[in-house]
């Protein structure tokens, strides 16, 4: 079971530095990467703080403490995954309306430019 | 190029993809059957020639920077017709599957009970048109469910030969269904009490190409436009809302202080 945490911990450390990483290169945007950095960091503690990880188990109801935490992840997971499609979904929607936009401002182009020429 | 010239302006749109075998066609025979109404086609990102072909046969064209899907397509014409101030926008497929000649008939029928949409239904026809079963299943079921939400029957809710008014034009511009839009939008308007007008219409075969509709993607058709229409009785406005914009040839104005989520 420790092992389990301890890869637990593993785990977290290396998410926490590659969403740092990302950060650092601009491949994440700030307001998208807050969520995996309080993940990563919940994760960290949980599996580094018995006690803690104890008691969540425990308001649980749950067996044992690791299956509370990797539950907790996947909470997390389907939460960021849901997030994800609704920020696709408002970016298709503002892609569809540009592309509108931009066709319809050329056509306008077009017939302005061919009444000057 | 394509003006409003004065009240009761005409334009007919044709969403077209890939339509190079019918596109020219198409354009010509509308334009035979409706002399002087310009024909817009509004190529959705074709990889072949129908923007080419469809220019050459005397249409206006609309080309869009990508491929957006038939509902995104015929909302960036209803758009484009609205800010260019026209009163009756009446659609017909780039397949060639709708007789142009039909076209009067639509436009008086929106002229004469001032309804906003008039629908050119396909089954109540001479019995030209045939169809899979899968389809005709299909349209039976949204007949039956469609019934109690318009509260009147509807007799071809998936036809695409569709006229609509300004009024419509006004709505459609700022919320329009991006796949299968036909049904959908029937219940768009219907959230605005708008009436709508069926007459039987004819129907000629396929000119080229294969429908986009496989037995397959017929099932999701249906679980897409179920959901759709769901969506659409509870509240359409919370996405693909956009606040209007002028029409009659105006720049649009207060376009920057459009909010961020469209």
């Amino acid at each position: 079971m420790d092992r389990l945490l301890h890869v637990a911990t593993g785990v977290s450390l290396i998410l926490l530095g590659i969403v740092l990483a990302s950060l650092r290169r601009a491949h994440i945007r700030v307001e998208y990467s807050v969520t995996w950095l309080l993940a990563a960091i919940a994760l960290l503690v949980l599996s580094l703080w018995r006690g803690l990880l104890d008691a969540v188990r425990n308001l649980l109801g749950l067996p044992d403490s690791p299956l509370a935490l990797f539950l907790l992840g996947a909470a997390v997971l389907l939460v960021l995954a849901f997030r994800t499609s609704v920020v696709i979904s408002h970016l298709r929607d503002n892609n569809i309306a540009l592309a509108q936009r931009v066709a319809i401002l050329e056509h306008r182009l077009r017939d302005l430019e061919s009444h000057e020429g | 190029m394509i003006h409003a010239n004065g009240p009761g302006a005409l334009l007919v749109i044709v969403p077209a993809f890939n339509e190079e075998g019918a596109i020219g066609h198409v354009v010509r025979s509308v334009k035979e059957a409706v002399p002087g109404v310009p024909v817009l086609v509004i190529d959705d990102y074709s990889s072949d020639s129908t923007l080419g072909l469809a220019a050459e046969a005397g249409a206006a064209i609309l080309p869009l920077p990508h491929h957006l899907g038939l509902g995104g397509c015929l909302q960036a014409g209803y758009t484009l017709a609205y800010e260019l101030g026209y009163e009756y926008v009446i659609r017909v497929d780039g397949d060639g599957q709708h007789d142009p000649r039909d076209i009067p008939r639509l436009l008086d029928r929106l002229r004469q009970t001032g309804c906003e949409m008039v629908i050119g239904c396909r089954v109540s026809g001479d019995g030209a048109w045939r169809t899979g079963w899968v389809r005709s299943l299909g349209i039976w079921f949204f007949r039956l469910m469609l019934r109690p939400i318009l509260g009147r029957p509807v007799c071809d809710p998936t036809s695409g030969f569709v006229g609509v008014n300004r009024r419509a034009l006004a709505v459609f511009s700022r919320s329009f269904p991006l796949e299968y839009p036909e049904i959908e939008a029937l219940v768009v308007l219907q959230r605005r009490r708008f009436r709508f007008e069926e007459i039987p219409c004819r129907m000629l075969p396929r000119l080229a190409g294969r429908s986009t509709l496989t037995a397959l993607k017929s099932l999701y058709y249906i679980v897409h436009v179920l959901l759709g229409v769901f969506v659409n009785v509870l509240k359409y406005e919370r996405r693909g809302h956009r606040p209007p914009i002028p029409a009659m040839n105006r720049p649009p104005e207060n376009h920057a202080k459009q909010p961020k989520e469209v």
